[in-house]
């Protein structure tokens, strides 16, 4: 049974999944991830993820597959002819760099399918990057949250402009679909509706 | 003061089922204790030392009469009879349980109160200045625009989940009470060159750990910017701030290892996207919610009292009681009040619920049902008549509230510490006790005059202990309470981190220590030379010889 959920406009449902997710081999080398240091790495140009892993993913060779941003970008014009039949997706993790894709691929729209890993729950970092994807880089089609996702962030990933939800493995999507609307009147404008609550509704004191 | 409408009740009711339904399932076993951690502690819920401690918002520290009684009746039925009032001007209950905590919630619903983000890491209460909007020194009521502040940082989607909590005060006096450069985000309001409200925008303070004082990120901001201003500052901190380690992953800690200038530059590079955005305050918005901060319906009253005057001259308890208690105001014929919550040998911040409903019933009768927390942990009547003094004294007495110790020795700023928290390496309130125990005698209070003494439990520094003139620091030894004494911290426009004067002390010497430190002052001070000042002129030295000679030297 899938545990994906889609947003269908207002409507939210699980639905079956059409995408494959691609992961990265293991790494020996030990993972940089924090945010902090990822300042150092927009500093240095150092990489979190090694060529031999970037060469050693394996991307199956039919169906619609999502792969890691560093693959992506790496291995391009090998994937250009699926890219151009919308069989292409990427998915990066919270701490990489949204300007690395957009130099890769300046047309996000080219994409069908953009996906973000979150890897703990508090790792708000997620909602900034949707966002970003959203309203500096206008990309319009399906922006996926995979990992540590649970029911009670549903609500600000979707306001944060995620349309697909892969609630972790252990929880019931079904059960999940209800924190969609938690609120049913948001104060601050964010990215499914831009508009703040004293532009929508005339407030008299 | 702000009244909810249709659409403020909605969002605190949706909270309060969505809450209940978290509980639910964390009490079902649904939720482990690590997925519901960040759920609780967003509505106040901490589990520390021997029971919850829910923390409920006051935003801003205002409070009406209703929700005063409310608060009192909260803390009678589902606690033991009191509160304790903290630095973020917010209410602590200290014995609640898991299973009650949504009726808390539902019950504060009913007086639009909530306790939504009074903990966890997001845009925490807003504060500001106790005496706003009836200061003679305020240039501007910044309580319009903390509210808009409120209401845009509640549910902030993409803020919900930041590295650390987040700290914004607003401020809009020439003498800044509400510490505007020791928070992550600090605004201060003033009147620009083309006489339009404007922000100096502070950003980077906080008093943990790591004590540090903000830096300007911005000196004029137009107000209309403040939402989308604080946007590009959180989103930048968001990216970049550190989630590997708690002690490091304040916003300071990013403004420091970037430097302000890089940091700017990236905030401003943000702002540049988010500039005029729809979060934009309009003029229709400013002034909708303006007008529920409206001035009282003030009598027209003459600068003095006979009464009053008379009173003063034949009652030196009342008199003494005016002296500290007792605050200037816009209004001729008005003062502002502080009740004290520092009676001698109390812990400081603490109301029984018999007190809350006093205070209430006072509010009610003498200022506009309405009521102000300090973070200074005192209650404050905002517009009391010249003429009412007097009895609200005598009310007050009777009820404990009338300690004159404002700004004195024993006004003592005190976090909860190791008798509540879990996170302390002290307890904190039994030091405080015992100085206020020490130094139990007014005249010489009042000889000692102004001086702040700030006590935390622990480096968290929820008691501002590196701001007081007096810091002391609950610290862990060899797995023993010890303290660590800092003086010459100081709050305010000129404010400056406390020194350390050596090593720490155990418990019972505190009073010692204290004494021995009031002992240099009064030998050493010029005519009405407060101890702060004092203690810049002569720097730590003579202080530190006397507290650390031989027959007192510390173990
Ligand atoms: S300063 Fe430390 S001990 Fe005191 S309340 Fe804060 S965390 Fe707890």
């Amino acid at each position: 049974m899938s545990n994906l959920i889609k947003l269908n406009g207002h409507t939210a449902s699980v639905a079956e999944d059409e995408w494959l997710l691609v992961s990265l081999p293991a790494s020996e080398a030990e993972e940089r991830k924090q945010a902090g240091k990822v300042v150092l790495f927009k500093l240095t140009g150092e990489n979190t993820v090694t060529n031999k892993q970037i060469a050693n993913t394996v991307i199956p060779t039919t169906g619609k597959v999502i792969v890691p941003l560093s693959v992506f970008i790496a291995r391009k014009a090998v994937l250009q002819a699926r890219i151009s039949k919308g069989e292409i997706g990427v998915w990066l993790s919270t701490h990489e760099v949204l300007e690395h894709l957009i130099k890769s691929q300046p047309d996000l729209n080219g994409l069908p399918m953009m996906a973000i890993h979150v890897e703990r729950f508090a790792d708000g970092r997620i909602f900034s990057l949707g966002t970003l994807l959203r309203t500096r880089y206008g990309y319009q089609n399906e922006l996926r949250a995979f990992g540590d996702v649970l029911r009670d962030q549903l609500y600000f990933l979707k306001r944060s402009g995620f349309t697909s939800f892969q609630i972790r493995a252990d929880r019931s999507a079904e059960d999940a679909l209800a924190s969609l609307n938690d609120f049913s009147v948001p104060y601050q404008g964010a990215v499914d509706e831009p508009q703040p609550v004293f532009q929508r509704y005339n407030r008299a004191v | 003061m702000y009244k909810y409408d249709e659409i403020d009740q909605t969002i605190v009711d949706e909270r309060v089922a969505q809450y209940r339904d978290q509980t639910r399932r964390f009490l079902a076993g649904e939720l482990t204790e690590d997925e519901f951690r960040p759920l609780r502690l967003q509505n106040g819920l901490y589990i520390q030392r021997y029971a919850p401690m829910l923390r409920i918002a006051v935003p801003y520290g205002m409070l009406s009469s209703k929700q005063l009684h409310k608060l009192g009746d909260i803390a009678s039925k589902y606690d033991k009879g009191y509160g304790h009032f903290s630095t973020r001007q917010n209410l602590q209950l200290n014995w609640p349980t898991v299973e009650d905590s949504p009726d808390i919630l539902a019950e504060l619903a009913t007086v639009e109160m909530h306790a939504i983000q009074t903990s966890g890491n997001c845009i925490r209460n807003i504060t500001t200045d106790q005496f706003a909007g009836v200061a003679p020194d305020e240039i501007i009521d910044p309580r319009a625009i903390a509210e808009i502040l409120r209401q845009w940082s509640t549910f902030h989607p993409e803020f919900a989940l930041l590295p650390r909590k987040f700290k914004i005060a607003v401020s809009g006096t020439k003498h800044d009470r509400a510490v505007v450069q020791a928070h992550d985000i600090g605004m201060e309001f003033y009147t620009d060159a083309q006489g339009k409200m404007a922000i100096r925008v502070w950003v980077g303070g906080g008093l943990g750990r790591t004590p540090i004082l903000g830096s300007v990120i911005r000196e004029h901001l137009e107000w209309q910017h403040a939402l989308t201003y604080c946007e590009a500052i959180i989103r930048v901190y968001n990216l970049h701030g550190r989630r590997d380690n708690i002690y490091k992953a304040r916003v300071k800690i990013l403004v420091k290892a970037l430097g302000i200038d890089e940091f700017k530059k990236q905030v401003e590079a943000e702002w540049a996207h988010l500039k005029g955005a729809p979060n934009t305050i309009t003029e229709t918005e400013l002034t909708r919610v303006s007008q529920h901060f409206e001035t009282m319906p003030y009598e027209t009253l003459p600068r003095h009292d006979a009464g009053f005057d008379t009173t003063l001259v034949s009652n030196p308890a009342f008199a003494a009681w005016v002296k500290r208690c007792v605050h200037p105001h816009k209004m001729a014929g008005y003062r502002a009040v502080t009740l004290s919550l520092k009676p001698h040998g109390k812990a400081p911040g603490d109301a029984s619920s018999k007190q809350m409903w006093a205070v209430a019933d006072l509010a009610e009768q003498y200022s506009f049902a309405e009521l102000r927390v300090s973070h200074e942990q005192n209650l404050i009547l905002a517009d009391v008549k010249l003429a009412d003094l007097f009895a609200l004294w005598e009310k007050a007495r009777a009820n404990g509230l009338a300690t004159p110790n404002i700004g004195l020795l024993t006004d003592i700023i005190c976090c909860p510490g190791g008798d509540f928290c879990s996170l302390a390496n002290a307890k904190s309130i039994p030091i405080a006790e015992a100085i206020q125990m020490q130094f139990d005698n007014l005249d010489y209070l009042h000889d000692i005059g102004d001086i702040e003494i700030n006590i935390s439990g622990c480096m968290n520094g929820c008691g501002h202990h590196s701001v007081g003139h007096i810091g002391i620091l609950g610290v862990d030894k060899d797995s023993s309470e010890w303290y660590q004494v800092s003086i010459g911290g100081k709050q305010g426009n000129d404010a400056s981190l406390g020194t350390v004067i050596g090593p720490s002390f155990a418990a019972e010497e505190m009073p010692r220590v204290i004494q021995k430190l009031i002992d240099v002052y009064i030998a050493e001070r010029m005519p009405e030379e407060h101890f702060i000042d004092t203690v810049r002129r002569l720097g730590i030295a003579p202080f530190k010889a006397n507290v650390y000679t031989k027959e007192g030297a510390a173990a």
